[in-house]
């Protein structure tokens, strides 16, 4: 399990493997050789994700002007590729009316900040602290 | 999985999931871990559920 040359220098590869982990889920452990657990996030988060698209959750803008709606916009974006893919598609438009709207916005937003969660240990392991 | 319970359900399976295989390191405890989160998430779910139970709205 434990792995890799961790890097305890100054240098600007624990950014990059956060950069990484960020953008595809699971792929900063799984290039720190935790190959499992990056596996793990990656299923895990993308099937919270596309859930939480299933479930007509909304993609929300980054509105300045409501920054409530911003916040969750930032968390959305938390999710990396899932995201850029979901949005390429045309996907997470959310229906407000529909039932499952709030759950569907929940699972969205909590898989993107959970990703960023992610990203942040994979810098950690990085760095050398794990 | 549309029903309250079962979009709950599946949330707390993911979540505890993730949660487990970034706080332990080995498989057995990941799940050990994982079943106590989502017996914790879920049994909260409950509890939450009939406490509010009684109010008018």
């Amino acid at each position: 399990m434990r792995s890799v040359a961790a890097d305890r220098s100054g240098s600007t590869r624990p950014y990059i493997v956060c950069v990484v982990a960020w953008v595809v889920p699971g792929a900063g452990h799984v290039w720190m050789g935790r190959r499992q657990k990056g596996l793990a996030f990656l299923v895990l988060l993308t099937i919270l994700f596309a859930s939480g698209i299933w479930l007509e959750g909304q993609l929300f803008p980054l509105d300045p002007a409501q920054p409530l709606v911003a916040l969750a916009g930032l968390a959305d974006m938390g999710v990396g590729v899932p995201y850029l893919i979901a949005k390429a598609v045309g996907a997470g438009m959310g229906r407000a009316v529909a039932v499952t709207y709030e759950y569907g916005n929940t699972f969205i937003i909590v898989a993107g900040l959970l990703n960023m969660l992610v990203a942040l240990d994979a810098f950690d392991i990085a760095k050398g602290r794990k | 999985m549309t029903s309250h319970l079962g979009m709950m359900v599946v949330f707390s399976l993911l979540v505890s999931g993730v949660f487990a295989v970034l706080m332990r390191d080995e498989p057995v405890e990941q799940a050990k871990l994982g079943a106590r989160l989502v017996a914790a998430f879920v049994g909260a779910g409950f509890l939450i559920g009939w406490l509010l139970y009684p109010l008018p709205f």
